[in-house]
């Protein structure tokens, strides 16, 4: 019989607001989304040198973990992120700098981030992950192929406990919700409680 | 757990449009890479392996497609159709779909470009080819950089193991374009001349485009002969740098070493490894070190790179393919290119095409993110 698994902790952050658990963390006015996330980068007291040579997706997940992260010894954790948009934000910026043989000017720290992965290499480093990493796109958030797919990695032992979720930005548009799946914790591990997590903002 | 076996598969190529089209090629040692100008990808002259367009454009339409497809999609869907008609297994509530990219139509952004920019959102890419075939669930698209490929394939048999589905059809594919010709030109990193893996020479890497596509299944039943068991995976982050692999190998080490415990499988019983080989400076060393790390320095290991170039989201799909038909035809294929050991810890670099018995390989990849994967396959018995 399979093993219940339990959600832990989950955070998000859209439009604005930054919670943990349900509880506002971070609030702010900020129209332009490197204003907010800026803002919640100094006032939650995150620490991580290269935060500013970041591309949107990077800054958005790496706060969105470290709310979960921070004081978590489990090292084994495996990263599994999905979204919409992909790195589509950066891929323009890089199209742009490639579009007019006239202003042709491709930048190799504008290129890295044109792939969705690279903020789950940003975690990695900053908490010192050796773990599992998977970015899926669908067309909206998906619970159960989260669902199935962390439950596979923690059945085969693969990590002790698996950081879950959804980082999208797309159009200065953005919507973080992230979870830790373990053994023991608040909410059974279900994609009905997922969903429900996911809804209630 | 069940055994996963991975089965009936396509190389749509520059070879040609079925794997042993590109088996036959390799096993003579004939590159596909070939040096064109194309002021449209790069205003310099790129080593690259591109499909024929005139071929692609009549083996598509051979298929009655009823709208326009993007050229990504074409390659996609040709391959997929060879491999689902080959499986002969109905598209029903048990078989999934997976995309293995890393651009997906990324051409689309491209305002020359006749597709809407929507095309190059991933899922929509999913969708089309979801539609085209009448999958039941919608597509899942992984994109991990360079080790989508593989780690599809791993992808691909967790959701197996954990019921989802019972069939998986996995298909991978990226493109040529001037989007990802000059990204790598700005790193400095391409080659203007054929790689050469491993060796004290290379220069860089080259680009190359396929399409790929496998059948990962549950059923023992009706395999194609050159069906291998997928014994263990893993995927680990280096926790190192973003564009540079770790100087230890770490996170490859650690990968391989995790699928070797999950296999079951000791360093000696690995015939032969595919391993990612780009030929740049940094993937090949820090690949020697961690293939030294585990034990394997003295193993028969080939780069295929020297043949397709790095094919990106396809890479780790189409050489675990090439793997597959390597141990059914007990051939070690010659890592094109490579000459003199270039890297600074012992490698046993396949230089020649060799007739060998072989039952067990592996594969690894790399890429950017700091992201790793090893798989370990065997031979299915006859």
């Amino acid at each position: 019989m399979a093993t219940t698994h339990y959600i832990e902790h989950y955070c998000r952050i859209t439009e604005g607001r930054i919670s943990k658990n349900g509880t506002l963390v971070f609030e702010s006015g900020e129209t332009e989304f490197s204003d907010f996330i800026k803002s919640a980068y100094k006032t939650l007291r995150i620490d991580y040198s290269k935060f500013f040579k970041m591309d949107s997706l990077s800054k958005l997940a790496l706060v969105a973990a470290d709310l979960l992260l921070l004081d978590e010894p489990e090292k084994n954790m495996a990263l599994v992120f999905s979204n919409r948009a992909s790195s589509l934000d950066t891929d323009r910026k890089h199209q742009q700098s490639i579009q007019d043989s006239e202003s042709y000017y491709p930048s190799p720290a504008v290129f890295v981030y044109t792939l969705p992965n690279i903020c789950l290499g940003e975690i990695s480093i900053k908490h010192r992950l050796f773990s599992e990493n998977g970015f899926f796109i669908f067309n909206r958030f998906k619970a159960g192929n989260l669902f199935d797919y962390a439950n596979s990695l923690l059945a085969m032992q693969k990590a002790e406990k698996v950081l879950c979720g959804w980082v999208d930005f797309d159009c200065e548009k953005y919507d973080a919700f992230l979870y830790v799946v373990a053994k023991n914790g608040t909410f059974t591990h279900s994609k009905e409680r997922i969903n429900q997590l996911y809804q209630t903002l | 757990m069940s055994k996963v076996y991975l089965s009936h598969n396509n190389l749509l190529s520059a070879y040609g449009f079925d794997s042993l089209a590109a088996i036959t090629k390799i096993k003579q040692e004939r590159s596909s890479l070939r040096l064109i100008d194309d002021p449209n990808i790069l205003s310099k002259t790129v080593c690259t392996s591109r499909i024929v367009t005139e071929k692609l454009k009549e083996a598509f339409g051979l298929l009655n497609p009823k709208e326009s497809y993007t050229r990504l999609e074409q390659l996609l869907i040709i391959s997929l159709e060879k491999t689902i008609k080959a499986s002969g297994l109905p598209l029903n509530e048990r078989v999934g779909l997976l995309i293995s990219t890393t651009k997906g139509n990324i051409d689309a952004l491209d305002t020359r470009n006749p597709f809407d920019e929507e095309r190059a959102y991933l899922h929509v890419l999913g969708e089309k080819i979801k539609t085209f075939f009448g999958f039941h669930h919608d597509a899942m698209v992984l994109s991990n950089a360079c080790v989508s490929g593989v780690l599809a394939i791993a992808t691909a048999k967790r959701f197996i193991a954990q019921g989802t589905y019972d069939h998986v059809f996995v298909a991978g594919g990226d493109l040529v374009t001037k989007f990802i010709l000059s990204g790598f030109n700005a790193f400095q990193a391409l080659s203007d001349a054929p790689c050469k893996p491993y060796d004290k020479n290379r220069t860089g890497i080259n680009i190359g485009e396929v399409g790929a596509s496998i059948l990962i299944t549950k059923d023992s039943g009706a395999l194609a002969k050159e069906s291998v068991v997928l014994l263990g995976e893993a995927s680990c982050n280096d926790a190192n740098h973003i564009s540079g692999p770790s100087r230890t190998g770490e996170g490859l080490f650690r990968s391989i070493e995790s699928a070797m415990k999950q296999a079951d499988v000791s360093a000696a019983e690995i015939d032969t490894i595919s391993a990612h080989g780009t030929a740049t400076m940094f993937n090949d060393e820090m690949e020697s070190i961690a293939f030294n790390r585990v034990g394997l320095q003295d193993t028969p290991l080939n780069s295929l790179k020297g043949y397709f170039g790095h094919t990106l989201g396809a890479s780790g799909l189409l050489e675990t393919i090439v793997g597959m038909h390597s141990l059914h035809q007990n051939t070690l294929f010659c890592s094109k290119g490579f000459e003199e050991l270039g890297v600074s810890e012992p490698l046993n670099v396949i230089d020649k095409t060799t007739p060998k018995p072989i039952d067990i390989f592996l594969k690894t990849a790399s890429g950017f993110g700091g992201c790793n994967t090893a798989a370990i396959f065997k031979k299915v018995a006859e």
